[in-house]
């Protein structure tokens, strides 16, 4: 059985981070990513079950790793060697347990909720983040009974999606996919979730003016749920700023007002806030940017288009950068990261639900698994890996692994 | 020997390749043969002593006013509003005809003890001159003596305070225009006459009014009407003017118009060739143009638009009539004809046209691509008397670079006019009705306008409205060489060669299509019969 293993490897990452200068994902090659045998991740304990992956995203965040750009902030909450894969659908071969402590039937298919909490570690009691349900800000991601990671596919322990030898799940991170949904349906739903969260906790209000900057998958996730969960209950406008032509056309798709060009995009918003220009900022603006791109540069960009108190959400992993946050002091911004998932505020007559059930809910009612444009089998991992550091400009949005009949197999 | 009149050339085997600018650079071109190309008339003879002639103007007015010596006299009010930088083209070498008239107007004033006198550069909606501008236009004399007290003033037709409501026409057309021109004495209106379209009650009814004002004829209704806007009598545009100037009379507002017009003499002598017919070009013509073109080709396109926006033009003025409005706009509409007519029998299938780098609304500026196709469209499209020069459903080609390039100082609506309004619709109607208002009213272009060099927020409307009577005209829009987002955008079609051009023209005018070329700059009026 094969995986793609990520071993700690300093001149690998040396090399890696050289190479992404021609490109993200061009460090794939001479990275410290490798194609081995390997067999399947032993269960941690009796709430575990064995998934095996159908589909497995390559999502922003595993491409910083093998960019060897990702933060240093990040070193102590993973474990090596690991296989990554955070973005899952796969079948529960000998069966097993969700979340809400469902038996479910072998050959059941599941997405996984990555994040590895005090659950899955078997800490006692679980820190009030998770007792709360919000796993994401758990800081027990180094501790207990699993090795450190703060999610599935940053841990030596669990395994992760780019495998044909499967991972393991905790009942707790295991959720049923709805038989109507196809395998790209589902692997849609871990970075949905993120999106849905994002969206969730922004506090938009009705007549909102929303920006959103990036339309990769998080960025057009994003614009989906604020079509979907936000528009319908409180409409306003969403307004987004993409790189590539098929971007902004799937952003309008999706619901977004207006699609622009990046550096179209605060012009836009300054038009509709019906603002007037200071020192390279708008004196009113958004009332929300989303940022899904992360950069200095996007980050720089959310805080010159919103308004005075309005807020700053980081959808897009960051890593260290340079802004002046001058204007976030004199224009009292809230500036607020989103980091994955956990338990998500009613909507109207609903009861507190998890982030992932609303995921599932939008990917069928926005169609996300169209957002699939290509898989590869994990022995194509280089052009995989350079297809989805590229796939805006390739005209492609999620590029995935395709597992499917591989159990056991290599080919 | 006299002036040669305005010229309609019959291309055949011998024709030499016809001229096309192409923004800051030109090509010669071979046109088919059969096709037809206007070349302008030659330069009348500029006026022997144009100081005389102004001073002459001034005393002899014509029309139903009084010589402007008899009207001045001590304690009166007297304003001078002239036109903006957007006339003539391109700007003349100094001394400029304003500076020229004006100093003789403030002359007599000061010889009659007038002691409050102010002048006005009639911008309406256009960016506000800068100071290097006012000074070309007025000389350092007038410039000093006046600027520095505030007394030279640029219409803000966004200051509530400075503008007065005059009432309405019997249209419904609302006049509101400059309170202290309203309010004067007298008002001396300097124009220079570029074109039939310029001055008569446009002067003041536009030159000096406000958005709530220019609304009434500047809309995409109206410039459908106007058939053309250089033909005073079959243009809704003019008729509006002329309502609303018969108010501003009828409401007591004295103006004593001057109207001059300028001979052809357009480009210095480095350029000479481009004013030339080809077959008459000599060998420093053919030098000219090999070394202009030539090195204009190895010239980043930024250096080359300084080149020539430092040109100024040799032309010399041919006419000058002061008196009355209407009276005095006969006669210069005449004397523009007299300079520009060319009797032209018949329409085209196919009008090509090469444009220049200068339109009325990016002197010292960048030629975008909404100018591109005002200038094309608006301009060189209606420079016809009677019918246009392209038949219905016909095609216009025209060869320009038309840059996705905008000058942010000057025409920052412009950029979201194309970004956000181009996107959506080119129907001028519809452009209208959506984005206008929203466009108009926008605090950030109105201070803009105000307090930079920014033309108002409503600007790109107008000149998309400029295009109306032509693309409703109109089968199809060609633009050679052009950048190909950029032309899309506006809703015409790309061509990388004028011959490619020509043959995607056929889907829509046939295989053997006739063509008719403007051979201008210089500025020529097709009398189409």
């Amino acid at each position: 059985m094969k995986a793609l293993v990520l071993e700690r490897n300093l001149p690998r990452f040396a090399a890696s981070r050289v190479a992404s200068l021609l490109g993200s994902g061009r460090g794939a090659g001479v990275g410290p990513l490798e194609l081995l045998d390997v067999a399947p991740p032993e269960p941690p304990g009796e709430d575990w079950d064995h998934l095996q992956p159908l589909l497995s995203g390559i999502c922003g965040s595993d491409l910083a790793t093998l960019d060897g750009r990702s933060s240093r902030y990040f070193e102590d909450m993973v474990s090596f060697p690991f296989v990554p894969g955070h973005e899952v659908v796969g079948v529960l071969d000998g069966g097993g347990v969700d979340h809400s402590g469902q038996v479910l039937e072998p050959g059941t298919r599941a997405v996984i909720e990555p994040v590895l909490g005090c659950a899955p570690r078997h800490i006692r009691p679980p820190c009030p983040y998770c007792a709360g349900g919000h796993t994401g800000l758990c800081g027990n991601v180094a501790f207990g009974d699993v090795a450190p990671g703060l999610q599935t596919g940053y841990c030596s322990d669990t395994g992760g999606g780019w495998s044909t030898a499967g991972l393991v799940a905790h009942h707790s991170q295991v959720h049923r996919v709805p038989d109507s949904f196809s395998d790209e349906d589902a692997v849609m739903v871990e970075p949905t979730a993120c999106a849905v969260h994002a969206v969730l906790a922004a506090d938009i209000e009705a007549g909102a003016v929303v920006a959103v900057i990036g339309a990769g998958t998080l960025g057009l996730a994003t614009v989906a749920a604020l079509h979907h969960l936000v528009q319908y209950a409180s409409p306003g406008t969403v307004m987004v700023g993409a790189k590539h032509s098929h971007q902004r056309q799937l952003a309008e798709s999706l619901g977004a007002d207006a699609a622009v060009a990046p550096e179209q995009l605060a012009r836009a918003v300054r038009r509709r806030s019906g603002s007037l220009v200071l020192a390279g900022r708008l004196t009113d603006g958004a009332d929300v940017v989303f940022d899904c791109v992360g950069s200095s540069d996007s980050l720089a960009a959310s805080l010159a288009m919103v308004r005075p108190r309005g807020r700053v959400v980081v959808v897009g992993m960051p890593g260290r950068v340079s802004i002046d946050l001058a204007p976030l002091w004199h224009r009292e911004l809230t500036l607020v990261g989103s980091y994955t998932y956990g338990v998500e505020p009613p909507l109207e007559s609903s009861l507190p639900g998890r982030t992932f059930e609303r995921a599932i809910g939008l990917v069928a009612d926005a169609g996300l698994g169209s957002l699939v444009s290509a898989t590869y089998p994990i022995e194509r991992y280089e052009e995989a890996i350079v297809h989805a550091g590229s796939a805006g400009r390739r005209g492609a949005v999620k590029v995935a692994f395709d597992l499917r009949n591989r159990k056991g197999g290599s080919r | 020997m006299s002036p040669r009149p305005g010229f309609v050339v019959d291309v055949d085997r011998s024709t030499p390749p016809t001229l096309f600018w192409r923004g800051e650079r030109f090509t010669l071109e071979r046109l088919p043969e059969g096709s037809r190309v206007i070349y302008a008339p030659e330069p009348l003879d500029p006026l022997k002593d144009p100081a005389a002639a102004i001073r002459s103007a001034l005393i002899n007015p014509v029309g139903d006013q009084e010589p402007l010596p008899t009207q001045l006299h001590a304690g009166m009010k007297l304003t001078i509003a002239f036109d903006d930088i957007s006339l003539p083209l391109p700007p003349m070498e100094r001394p400029d005809i304003r500076q020229l008239v004006i100093e003789q107007v403030l002359d007599m004033a000061a010889d009659a003890g007038v002691d409050d006198v102010e002048l006005i550069v009639a911008l309406a909606l256009h960016r506000r001159m800068t100071e290097a501008e006012l000074r070309h236009a007025l000389g350092d004399r007038i410039y000093d003596a006046f600027a520095p007290n505030g007394l030279l003033t640029q219409h803000d037709a966004e200051d509530p305070a400075a503008l007065v409501h005059l009432g309405q026409t019997d249209q419904g057309e609302d006049v509101e225009i400059n309170r202290r021109a309203a309010e004067s004495d007298l008002l001396v209106y300097v124009n220079i006459n570029l074109v039939a379209m310029d001055g008569g009650h446009k002067s003041v009814a536009t030159g000096l009014a406000s958005y709530r004002s220019l609304r009434h004829h500047h809309n995409p209704v109206t410039m459908q009407h106007s058939r053309s806007f250089m033909d005073q009598h079959r243009s809704e545009l003019h008729s509006s003017n002329w309502r609303m100037g018969r108010l501003i009379a009828d409401s007591g507002v004295n103006v004593f118009q001057i109207e001059s017009t300028l001979n052809n003499d357009t480009f210095p002598p480095a350029f000479a060739f481009l004013q030339k017919r080809e077959w008459e070009w000599g060998v420093r013509d053919r030098l000219g143009f090999m070394t202009a073109s030539k090195t204009l080709e190895r010239t980043p396109s930024r250096y080359a638009r300084q080149i020539f926006h430092s040109v100024r033009s040799p032309h010399r003025m041919a006419s000058v009539q002061a008196g009355e409005v209407e009276a005095v706009h006969k006669l210069t509409t005449d004397n523009i004809w007299a300079q520009q007519g060319v009797a032209v029998e018949g329409q085209t299938d196919i009008l090509t046209m090469g444009l220049p780098y200068v339109g009325p609304y990016n002197v010292n500026s960048i030629l975008n691509p909404i100018l591109v196709a005002c200038l094309g469209l608006g301009y060189f499209f209606n420079l016809y008397r009677g019918k246009p020069l392209v038949r219905e459903g016909g095609v216009v080609i025209m060869t320009h670079p038309t840059p996705w390039e905008f000058n942010p100082v000057h025409h920052p609506s412009y950029i979201d006019f194309f970004e956000q309004v181009l996107t959506e619709t080119t129907d001028p109607i519809e452009v209208a009705d959506r984005f206008e208002e929203s466009f108009a009213l926008d605090p950030w272009y109105i201070h803009l306008y105000r307090t930079g060099h920014a033309y108002h927020g409503v600007h790109p409307f107008y000149m998309w409205y400029w295009c109306a009577h032509a693309l409703q005209h109109l089968g199809a829009v060609i633009i050679v060489g052009g950048d190909e987002a950029a032309v899309h955008r506006l809703g015409f079609r790309a061509a990388s060669a004028l011959s490619d051009a020509l043959e995607m023209a056929s889907d829509m005018v046939g295989p053997s299509p006739s063509l008719t070329h403007l051979h201008a700059p210089p500025i020529m009026m097709a009398d189409v019969r």
